[in-house]
């Protein structure tokens, strides 16, 4: 036990010597929560529109000026004719055309109906999709204006509730995929790598060569790694209460024991792909290029998984980061007790045992 | 020149020799392209829907009809109490919650007007909120159904209508692929030849070989070029094969605008990132440092280039620095050259700005790089 700790403390001392390394494992969280929860949002908002109005008259008027109203658009008002608009497109500098006929409020008033064309640049489908679903429903709420004398009643009202995100602040998505992700990248990319520089500059040659069990070598190596992504996970969760007013609705004492699970499982990952591996550098992009993009994916907080493919649905299940992220939404946002996540919590366990197991039959306590 | 020619030969060989590395370099680009295109898909359909009906009558069924006959919508459960189908909710069986009150039939034929409640789990707020949408104008249109043809009424005047008719250029079919394939292949080059790069000098450093280099008249800018070029090679070539390979073979996408353009832009745009990794590895110790260094500033170039999240939904000190992200550059250049057609007259401003960078970058890492330690 003596061996143990002083190997444990030789490796934090190897953490803490290396301040560059430091800023990746505290500054990421803290970048990443902030940028998370300030910067980045799926919410279309400020789209640049080209008016092409050839009408200019009260009613085109009065529709442009309700589309700036609402902060979704921003409507930029020159002289633009049809060559101009399809310039900007190529060059990126507007989402979305909305063209007015020439006599549009004419058309309205005495031929009951007249038309608007809106022209979105769909190389963004999504962006495309949700402005022209903006601007239809500015363009309704106009039409609704215009026949307002006309009491028209309403059989089926609805009362929309959102739970758990009133205000739809996109931070409470973001937060627990945030925490799955930081988690799971420090603790594979910073063990493998620890492990396999011993190899590659033969330093784990004298370890192995030590009286103590070659196995506690290596599970020395996981230790610091397991109480800085602990702290880690407070950082976070203190930014997230503090900072962006996230809730914290069930127990504490699951959400620690659930992500030092979590934590492990992810730990048992680099150790096997330190075993599987000779060089840094393949352990680095294994690591980070095998991992980062399908983590980023596959975790459900970016893409839904349920729009997936089926065999992607399936191969997400290997992903330990989505199980993660369904535990945190529902202990953390929704307030719920291990009752209901006991079994991904299973499913995490199943898998550190899986990866110790493969790691323990796999290590080779010879180096050549 | 002769001395730059000896050490690409040297750098080439290194590479070369190692199996692994090369491997990565064309089985995980491809594995990627081939996966993360059809995993991110953000089009919201199949949403998950709890029903909750105190009436069972024929309007409700009408209702609920209609709303499985919108197609956006798959029904998870049917229940006949509000905590039944909450239960599905919290987990995570359902999205939304739609509760009909008894008395709903009675209540809209005496024209007292009924008010039905949608639930909705707001984790993700967009998903939410187009949820929310598609099903208020669901029962908009079953309000007009009914309105015109059940209830005994005055005739209103002829209502002045507007049509909207919008046009989708440029993708018609609205495939969110056609979207995500260019700027994933964006991040790939990216993420590998900046990588690598900033690790390999540190790999000397680390080694000791380094010291060796030192000691010989080769002057720094030949070793930064020798460092610089094998890896604007491979990053080239990984770009090719995406592009040209998986993204025409697979996904069909064939780019629109000129590929001289893109391969103009592609050559500089190397330059500057490779660059940004050379200034790390001449920061950086151990490799260990310069990965994280790397890892740490690839994370927000990425992030903060409007690959998964647009930049204009940015607030605006978050778009300046988006400015000043190589990343965000070429993402952007890449959609419009392959997916608009647009020609080197349209990005030549993104070009110059690219060119700065390239030059600050490597003069920057040149400036850095000591002969002695």
């Amino acid at each position: 036990m003596k061996q143990f700790l002083t190997f444990v403390r030789k490796e934090f001392y190897h953490v803490f010597r290396d301040r560059k390394t430091l800023l990746l494992l505290f500054g990421m969280p803290v970048m990443q929560i902030v940028l998370f929860g300030f910067a980045l949002s799926n919410e279309i908002k400020n789209a640049r529109v080209a008016v092409y109005d050839l009408a200019n008259d009260a009613a085109s008027r009065r529709i442009i000026e309700k589309m700036e109203g609402g902060g979704k658009f921003e409507m930029e008002r020159k002289a633009w004719n049809r060559e101009g608009v399809e310039q900007a497109f190529r060059e990126g500098k507007v989402k979305m055309a909305v063209v007015f006929p020439a006599g549009f409020d004419d058309d309205l008033s005495h031929l009951n109906h007249a038309q608007v064309q809106l022209i979105a640049d769909a190389s963004d489908p999504n962006t495309a999709n949700t402005l022209v679903n903006y601007a239809s429903a500015i363009i309704m709420d106009y039409q609704r204006e215009r026949m307002q004398a006309a009491a028209i009643p309403v059989p089926v009202s609805t009362e929309v509730r959102m739970i758990y995100n009133p205000e739809l602040k996109s931070v409470t998505n973001f937060v627990p995929g945030v925490m799955a992700l930081i988690l799971l990248l420090i603790c594979v990319l910073m063990t493998s790598v620890s492990i396999v520089k011993e190899k590659e500059l033969g330093t784990m040659e004298v370890l192995l060569v030590s009286p103590f069990h070659p196995l506690l070598v290596i599970i020395s190596k996981a230790v610091p790694y397991f109480f800085l992504s602990l702290i880690n996970l407070t950082v976070i969760l203190i930014l997230s209460v503090t900072l962006m007013g996230m809730p914290i609705a069930g127990s504490l004492w699951l959400l620690y024991g659930v992500s030092s699970i979590f934590i492990m499982a992810a730990l048992s990952l680099g150790l096997f792909i330190s075993n599987v591996t000779h060089s840094q550098e393949a352990a680095m992009l294994i690591s980070l290029l095998g991992m980062l993009i399908p983590t980023l994916l596959f975790t459900g907080f970016m893409f839904p998984i349920e729009n997936m493919p089926l065999p992607l649905q399936v191969i997400s299940n290997i992903v330990i980061s989505k199980w993660y992220y369904i535990i945190v939404k529902s202990v953390m946002i929704k307030g719920l007790g291990l009752a209901a996540v006991w079994k991904e919590t299973l499913i995490l366990v199943f898998i550190t045992v899986l990866l110790l197991t493969m790691s323990a039959r796999t290590f080779k306590n010879r180096l050549a | 020149m002769r001395t730059l020619r000896f050490l690409l030969q040297k750098e080439f060989l290194q590479i070369f020799r190692n199996k692994i590395i090369l491997r990565i370099i064309v089985v995980l680009p491809v594995m990627q392209l081939l996966i993360l295109p059809l995993a991110a898909d953000y089009e919201i359909k199949n949403i998950r829907i709890s029903i909750v009906d105190h009436d069972r009558s024929a309007y409700s069924r009408q209702l609920i009809n209609n709303i499985v006959a919108s197609g956006y919508f798959s029904i998870n459960d049917y229940s006949a109490a509000f905590e039944q189908s909450f239960e599905e909710f919290q987990k995570d069986h359902s999205d939304l919650i739609l509760e009909i009150p008894a008395r709903f039939e009675a209540d809209i034929a005496n024209q007292k007007g009924s008010e039905v409640l949608i639930a909705l789990n707001a984790i993700n707020g967009v998903k939410a909120s187009v949820g929310s949408t598609y099903l208020s104008r669901i029962i908009g249109a079953f309000n007009a159904d009914i309105r015109f043809r059940d209830l005994p009424q005055p005739r209103y005047p002829a209502v002045a209508a507007i049509e909207v008719v919008p046009q989708f250029w440029y993708n018609p079919l609205m495939k969110y692929r056609v979207f995500m394939v260019p700027g994933i292949l964006v991040m790939l080059v990216t993420a590998m030849a900046s990588f690598m790069c900033a690790l390999n000098i540190v790999k000397e450093k680390e080694g000791g070989t380094i010291e060796q280099i030192n000691v010989t008249p080769i002057r720094k800018y030949h070793f930064i070029l020798a460092k610089l070029i094998p890896f604007w090679v491979i990053g080239m070539f990984v770009f090719t094969l995406g592009l040209l390979g998986v993204a025409r073979l697979v996904y069909g996408i064939v780019p629109v605008g000129s590929l001289l353009t893109l391969y103009a832009f592609l050559a500089v745009y190397l330059v500057a990132m490779l660059g940004v990794g050379l200034i790390i590895s001449t920061y950086s110790a151990t490799q260990q440092q310069s990965m994280s260094l790397a890892f740490f500033f690839m994370m927000i170039f990425i992030l903060m280039g409007g690959l998964f999240t647009p930049v204009d939904s940015m607030p605006e000190w978050a778009q300046w620095i988006a400015r000043a992200n190589p990343v965000a550059y070429f993402i952007e250049v890449v959609r419009l050259v392959v997916l608009k057609g647009s020609s080197f007259y349209d990005i030549r401003g993104h070009f110059l700005v690219i060119t700065g960078m390239a030059l600050f970058f490597n003069v920057w890492a040149v400036w850095n790089y000591r002969k002695t330690s």
